[in-house]
């Protein structure tokens, strides 16, 4: 294997606005052993093969022995579902499907879109009058958690409570085996403490259903069986922290590419159909996960001329993926028309995004809007500054200048 | 509008549900059910769930997959232009072979006369749909239209057969004494349903079989009566009628011949799967058992025996006995088209009667029938959709393409079934196997993943809602990975270890034509073509 260092400096924060350039380098060894022993893999076909390998786990504790980290810690709580596989992974996520989309639910998605654009419309509106605003803290940040707060049925206004929690959660999530075991000690102490948040939510709940998720995770799913209470306390941790913040940065992301590209920009007042395949294409481009949870291998996997041992832990770069010009031509082109556009940005196999259709309808609706209402939106600077996180990467403030707010039509 | 879902692609995700659940809807796990031809209203809803289809499996307003960007490529064979600009094709069997060739054939440049000859009134449509969503009520067989090849600048013949192919002339002859001239000739003239054998018994009200459009509408009008239904032959067809049938609520007896359901297509082992499946969904399954006589009261059917001694009181009877191949029209042409199909290579050309191959005639589709490599060369007929489509890109390349630049049809078959709310796919030849093994999920939850193996070979896998993991053993079958497979996968069962197969003989259908070889000097051998009465 040739030497390649490109990901360490990926992992390093002073490379977080631009880590592209840097993909590109790490592209021309497909598969690279890092120093803690885990294996990256950032070509597009590999990726996408190794999603639908079953020899792939997403259980930690399969890893070896040699790695600290593999035990779940101590916040009490089950893995959720992103972090098992079959059969358990299929029995929570079905059940948690139940109350999301098909077949159970099919339209609950897809029905919200009148109150998301509502919600959307008020945030904007509140903007009138003001000539810059920091997008990410008055729309990109308080709609998703808005919708993700009605849909799972937690209240609003707790949301400062929770806020703190929610951010050491993603903040310690990523690749990286060498400092895992005291990320994981954080992550668990978040995780606990919102767990026992939501825990006593549930408990509410259980005497008063509502027609809100946790509701309907209390309730179980008939005759496929329910789910245990520490079951429902993991998952609805799952959806709520991932529900929003993936989205807050998707939308950031999506707002920064539009500025920079201002034509589009533009198109989008006029053809709002034109949002769709922009969403798309931000989703390849500018995605908001870049590193999903790490894998584990079940067995020797030979990827290229690179065996992956048993036991070791698997990154998938996700954005170096996206814009591997062996799957896609001119990747580093922000195309909002690209045919057959089948990126990364929700992963792919069984553990393809849960959220990712209210993550699609979300951003359809909040970029569609401010395209269409921000009169002449400039970046205050570009870069902005962004979160410390290499996997969910975003903006930490997306400061624009703008000439006012048209009316809703 | 019209829509089309690669369901060989579709992985079940369920995004196109999300994004337009009027049009698309889950009728289990992962079995994806579909309005083809949803209002004009849906559509914004319909072009949001194709841009969001993470594996691009949905077209809307046209088939197949996206043109490539690449073809034609930069040096077109030197004899390949002149056709390309002034040839004529003609291709008969205007359904999906038909269809997407004359598409690929168009994105390749040719730009000559290009004819289409069907036997069907009205537009070409899609048949999958026919044994599902039609059945179920949930939508008209008119609705199965295929998106229309607007520009294609072809001209059509329909509601017309072919009935005759004189080669040396280069000229199809249609049933209305029309001869239509050609450079090159697709055939792409599928199957039709078997008919019920005893003619008198066939003609009586009730008895029906399923193939067309027109077939799917009398079924669904006399599905939505209260009897019991009787289907003959537990197939992919039989059986997801018989699901139809459970899913109205309607009493059926389904009689198979065979051990179980599926048998001929996925062995004993998953057959035996399959019939608990019909039977936890209250199908009165007869297995071992064949239907005797079907007997009627003033031309009415009434009732139907069986050889097991049973008769049983039915008004509807559906032969779902497999398919007989359109090659009639071909007899006495000097092809080698007969009962097993029309042979060709692996490049779509057909072989004459001789097993020479000619360089003008090409055949894609049902009616298609090719050595396949990685199945040592034996030769195959493939009845599925997602191989009527690639064949007739191959087929539709090579009709237009030097010598050098032709493509081998390689692409291993997939094939794909939704019953009892279960979402059945294979991949590779099922048939092909001695042993078969479960690798991953659990058979009595009817999710599972079986691989199939011959001679220490993997060459084909099944899943019953798995079909995300399809393509990884694909992957296996391509490379000739070792059969057992043994390497550790989620969702393993505990004990599993191969069994045999239980695969019945794999015998071609060749009844009702032999061929004969006459003459003793290389230059005076020929094969002929005898046909015995059916
Ligand atoms: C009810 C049903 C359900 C199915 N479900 C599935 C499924 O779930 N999955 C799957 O993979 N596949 C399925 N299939 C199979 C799939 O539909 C076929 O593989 C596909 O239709 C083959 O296309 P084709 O163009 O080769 O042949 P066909 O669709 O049979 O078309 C041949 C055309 O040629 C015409 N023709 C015949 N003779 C002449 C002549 N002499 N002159 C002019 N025209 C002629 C025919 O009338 C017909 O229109 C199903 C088929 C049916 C009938
Ligand atoms: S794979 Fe595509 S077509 Fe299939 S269910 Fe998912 S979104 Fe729909």
């Amino acid at each position: 294997m040739t030497e390649n260092r490109a990901f360490g400096r990926i992992l390093d924060r002073a490379n977080r606005a631009d880590p592209y350039p840097l993909y590109a380098e790490l592209r021309k060894t497909p598969v690279t052993l890092q120093e803690d022993g885990s294996y990256v893999v950032s070509t597009y076909r590999e990726i996408v093969a190794l999603l639908h390998d079953p020899r792939i786990s997403s259980d930690r504790r399969n890893l070896d022995e040699s790695f600290a980290a593999r035990e779940p810690g101590v916040s009490g709580q089950p893995p959720a579902f992103i972090a098992l596989d079959p059969p358990d992974h299929d029995r929570l996520r079905r059940l948690a499907m139940r109350h999301f989309g098909p077949p159970g639910t099919p339209d609950r998605v897809e029905s919200m879109r009148p109150e998301l654009a509502a919600i959307v419309t008020g945030l904007i509106d509140a903007l009138a009058g003001r000539e810059r605003a920091d997008l990410v803290e008055t729309v990109a940040y308080p709609f998703p958690v808005t919708v993700i707060c009605r849909l799972l049925g937690v209240p609003r206004e707790d949301e400062p409570k929770f806020h703190g929690w929610s951010t050491e959660i993603v903040e310690t999530i990523g690749p990286g085996e060498d400092d895992m075991a005291e990320r994981q000690r954080r992550r668990d102490r978040a995780t606990g403490a919102l767990g026992d948040y939501l825990g006593d939510l549930a408990d509410a709940r259980l005497g008063d259903p509502g027609d809100d998720l946790l509701s309907g995770l209390l309730a179980g799913g008939g005759e496929q069986g329910g789910m245990s209470r520490a079951e429902v306390v993991t998952t609805a941790t799952l959806l709520l922290v991932a529900g929003h913040e993936t989205t807050v940065n998707l939308i950031a992301n999506g707002m920064l590419t539009l500025l920079r590209h201002p034509e589009t920009l533009e198109r989008l007042r006029h053809e709002p159909d034109l949002v769709y395949g922009t969403v798309e294409e931000l989703l390849r481009y500018e995605p908001p996960v870049h590193f999903p949870a790490t894998r584990v291998a079940l067995d020797d996997i030979t990827v290229g001329d690179t065996t992956i041992p048993r036991g070791a832990p698997i990154v998938l770069a996700l954005a170096a993926g996206n814009r591997d010009p062996d799957y896609v031509s001119a990747p580093e082109r922000f195309d909002p028309c690209r045919e057959a556009n089948q990126h990364l940005g929700f992963g792919g196999g069984i553990h393809y995004c849960f959220g990712a259709p209210l993550a699609r309808l979300e951003t359809q609706v909040a970029l569609g809007e401010l395209a269409r209402r921000l009169r002449n939106p400039r970046a205050v600077a570009d870069p902005p500054p962004y979160r410390p996180s290499s996997s969910l990467r975003g903006p930490r403030r997306l400061v624009v200048d703008f000439d006012g707010v048209r009316p809703t039509r | 509008m019209r829509v089309v879902v690669d369901l060989t692609r579709c992985q079940g995700y369920g995004q196109c549900v999300f994004m337009a659940p009027e049009v698309f809807s889950m009728t289990g796990a992962e079995a994806l059910a579909y309005d083809p031809e949803p209002s004009e209203a849906q559509r914004g809803h319909v072009l949001r769930a194709a841009a969001a289809c993470p594996v691009q499996a949905l077209h809307v307003d046209h088939v197949g997959a996206p043109e490539p960007d690449h073809e034609p490529g930069p040096h077109p064979a030197p004899d390949g232009d002149d056709f390309k600009r002034t040839g004529r094709i003609v291709i008969v069997g205007a359904s999906l072979a038909g269809m997407r060739a004359a598409a690929v054939l168009r994105r390749e440049g040719f730009a000559g006369s290009l004819t289409m000859i069907g036997d069907e009134p009205g537009e070409p449509y899609d048949r999958p749909p026919l044994s599902k969503q039609v059945l179920t009520g949930q939508v008209p067989a008119r609705n199965t239209v295929l998106p229309p090849l607007a520009g294609l600048g072809a001209e059509w013949l329909c509601g017309v057969p072919a009935t005759g192919l004189d080669l040396d002339r280069r000229r199809v002859r249609l049933a209305d004494g029309r001869d239509i001239g050609f450079d090159r000739l697709l055939i792409a003239t599928g199957t039709r349903a078997r008919p019920w054998p005893d003619a008198a018994e066939a003609a009586l009200d009730g008895v029906v079989t399923l193939r067309t459009a027109e077939d799917a509408t009398r079924l669904r009008r006399r599905l939505t009566g209260a009897g019991r239904v009787l289907v003959i032959g537990a197939g992919f067809t039989g059986s997801e009628i018989a699901s139809v049938c459970r899913h109205l609520g309607r009493p059926v007896t389904v009689a198979e011949r065979g051990a179980a359901p599926l048998v001929g297509a996925l062995g004993g082992v998953i057959g035996a799967v399959a019939a608990d499946l019909q039977r936890a969904h209250g199908v009165d399954l007869r297995c071992g058992v064949s239907v005797t006589a079907l007997e009627g009261d003033g031309g009415r059917l009434r009732r139907a025996r069986l050889s097991d001694g049973d008769t049983i009181e039915v008004d509807l009877a559906v032969a779902a006995l497999g398919a007989v191949r359109n090659v009639e029209w071909l007899e006495g042409s000097g092809l080698a088209a007969g009962p097993w199909g029309v042979a060709c290579d692996a490049g779509c050309r057909v072989f004459d009667i001789n097993g020479l191959v000619t360089d003008d005639v090409f055949a894609a589709g049902d009616v298609a029938r090719l050595p396949h490599p990685v199945y040592e060369y034996q030769f195959l007929t493939l009845e599925h959709w997602g191989n009527a489509v690639a064949q007739a890109e191959v087929a539709a390349h090579n009709m237009v393409s030097g010598q050098t630049r032709r493509w081998p049809h390689l692409a291993l078959p997939v094939f794909w079934s939704s019953q009892f709310g279960v979402d059945i796919k294979s991949v590779g030849v099922p048939t092909f196997a001695d042993e078969v093994m479960i690798t991953q999920g659990t058979v009595e939850e009817h999710r599972f993943v079986a691989v199939y193996g011959y001679r220490g070979r993997i060459t084909a896998a099944v899943t019953f809602d798995q079909g995300m993991w399809l393509e990884f053993y694909q992957g296996l079958i391509e490379q000739a990975a070792p059969f057992p497979p043994e390497f550790r996968t989620v969702d393993r069962p505990e004990a599993t270890s191969p069994v045999p197969a239980e695969v019945p003989d794999r015998v071609a259908a060749s009844h009702g034509a032999t061929v004969v070889v006459t003459g003793h000097d290389p230059a005076e051998r020929r094969a002929w073509l005898v046909h015995r009465s059916r």
